[in-house]
């Protein structure tokens, strides 16, 4: 297989970038990646006139906190960045969780966090931790830099709010009040699956009380699903055993799944229940222990 | 040389636009003119010549085309030729010197690590990725770095055996 016939830039700013893409007149289309948008022109599903590959635009690969605990994502941080680093492994448990779980291992020394969210599948894994970690994209056209909140950014299946000229140069995750912490599990079929279900999980703790408590899920509804208002009785408590088991209940209940060759609804259901218990009663278990 | 779609397709109109690039391959330096949409896989396959590397499933999925690029493991049906100008691509080839296997290939045959031999090159290259990060890999660590990599015949046991044999014997080669 291979894809129709198109023009390749490799411009080496971004201010070239943008300006390719504004000259594209929406025939255009970055490459990050690859690991998405290079099957899809394989398939003929995309078929640009131009590719625009920003791999050689330097200072994108980055992650960072800042000094207020802001965490940073530029848009060349690989998923096998994510997967490898200390600073996410002590500092942002939602992603150090998911990134081991998305793709393969090979897929994910290309695939970037950033391409994901633009990449806009309704069952990818980024999308449902961005959802529960409340973030941002920042993205930059001719007109310069605008944010724009993850809940704001996916307007629909591949479809996303950046217009035919911007670049989503960054993920910003908001600093945490007190102590982050959360997971992220996922049922697949096999690795390089996407999840049968898969949950997403970040709270904010101070003082052993939760402030805030996000919640998101994928791969059980055309979309991803926010769950953070089913989520919010948690705030200002606390974890117990109860409120485990109400929030548990109350997140399967928003989730929108369709029976098909993965399961059967009723099954995914209850994935998401047992998945949601699982990651609170180890943060509770974890705070006990701290405390 | 020019290394276009020609085994496969209508030669380029005189639009077409073409590229030259530079790309090390297995440490010499290969220069050659691709047309953009020429995948990776295919310049090594069909324009160099090194048909060790094999193009399976053609979506990413089974890793059979995998090889190293600066380093790191890729699919090579996933990325345009293009794209590694500059670069470093190690495909299979560049495992056995002249008089030896290298403790890979070794534990792949001590091992009897393959049957009908399609995702070995892969499996091999994933392998390698994983060794020079951790010669003292588990047998835990070894399933999941080669976990993008498809194989219909092993059931992958012996295919963790040579792995693991590769590591010892690299472990006591680098003493
Ligand atoms: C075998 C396989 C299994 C996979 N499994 C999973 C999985 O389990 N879970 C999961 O979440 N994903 C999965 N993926 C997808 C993978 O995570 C991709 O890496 C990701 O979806 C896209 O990121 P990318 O950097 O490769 O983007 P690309 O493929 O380069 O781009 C994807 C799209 O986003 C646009 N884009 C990318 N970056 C930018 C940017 N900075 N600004 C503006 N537009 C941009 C492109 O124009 C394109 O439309 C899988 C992919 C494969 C091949």
């Amino acid at each position: 297989m291979y894809p129709s016939r198109f023009n390749y830039e490799s411009p080496k700013t971004l201010a070239d970038a943008i300006a390719l893409l504004d000259s594209g007149a929406g025939e255009t289309k970055v490459l990050a990646g690859g690991q998405s948008l290079v099957p899809m022109m394989k398939l003929r599903f995309a078929f640009p006139g131009t590719v625009v590959d920003i791999n050689n635009i330097p200072n994108l690969n980055y992650h960072r906190f800042d000094s207020d605990g802001t965490l940073r994502i530029g848009a060349l941080c690989r998923h096998e960045d994510l997967e490898h680093s200390d600073v996410i492994a002590k500092g942002q448990p939602t992603i150090a969780a998911a990134a081991p779980l998305v793709a393969d291992p090979i897929v994910r020394t290309r695939g970037t966090f950033v391409g994901s969210l633009c990449h806009a599948d309704p069952q990818g894994d980024w999308a449902a931790v961005m959802i529960a970690l409340g973030g941002r994209v920042v993205v930059q056209g001719p007109k310069g830099k605008r944010e724009i909140a993850m809940k704001d950014f996916v307007l629909g299946p591949f479809q996303t709010a950046l217009e035919f000229n911007e670049i989503a140069i960054e993920a910003v995750i908001p600093a945490p009040a007190g102590q982050a912490r959360g997971g992220y599990l996922k049922l697949e079929r096999r690795v390089g699956d996407f999840a049968t279900a898969s949950v997403a999980v970040a709270l904010e703790i101070t003082g052993g009380k939760v402030v805030r408590a996000g919640i998101a899920m994928a791969g059980v509804g055309g979309k991803t699903i926010d769950a953070t208002d089913a989520a919010s009785s948690l705030v200002g408590q606390a974890l117990t055993e109860a409120n485990i088991a109400t929030v548990a209940a109350a997140v399967a209940a928003v989730a929108e799944p369709r029976s098909d060759h993965r399961g059967s609804s009723d099954y995914k259901r209850q994935i998401i229940r047992t998945f949601v218990t699982r990651i609170l009663t180890s943060i509770a278990n974890s705070t006990k222990k701290a405390a | 040389m020019t290394s276009l779609y020609e085994e496969i397709s209508t030669p380029p109109a005189g639009d077409v636009p073409v590229r030259r690039v530079t790309i090390n391959v297995n440490g010499q330096a290969r220069t050659v003119d691709v047309e953009p949409r020429l995948l990776l896989a295919h310049l090594i396959r069909q324009g160099l010549k090194l048909t060790g590397t094999h193009t399976g499933c053609d979506t990413t999925n089974c890793g059979a085309c995998t090889v190293l690029f600066d380093g790191r493991p890729i699919k090579s049906c996933t990325m345009f030729a293009v794209q590694a100008d500059g670069h470093k691509v190690e495909t299979v080839e560049s495992l056995a010197s002249a008089s030896e296997l290298h403790p890979i290939q070794e534990g792949f045959k001590e091992k009897h690590g393959l049957q009908c031999g399609f995702c070995t090159p892969g499996m091999m290259m994933a392998a390698k990725a994983l060794l020079e990060r951790n010669l003292n890999p588990t047998e835990d660590e070894i399933r999941w770095a080669i976990s993008g990599n498809l194989c219909r015949c092993t059931g992958y046991q012996n295919i963790v055996k040579a792995i693991l044999w590769a590591a010892e014997k690299m472990r006591a080669e680098s003493k």
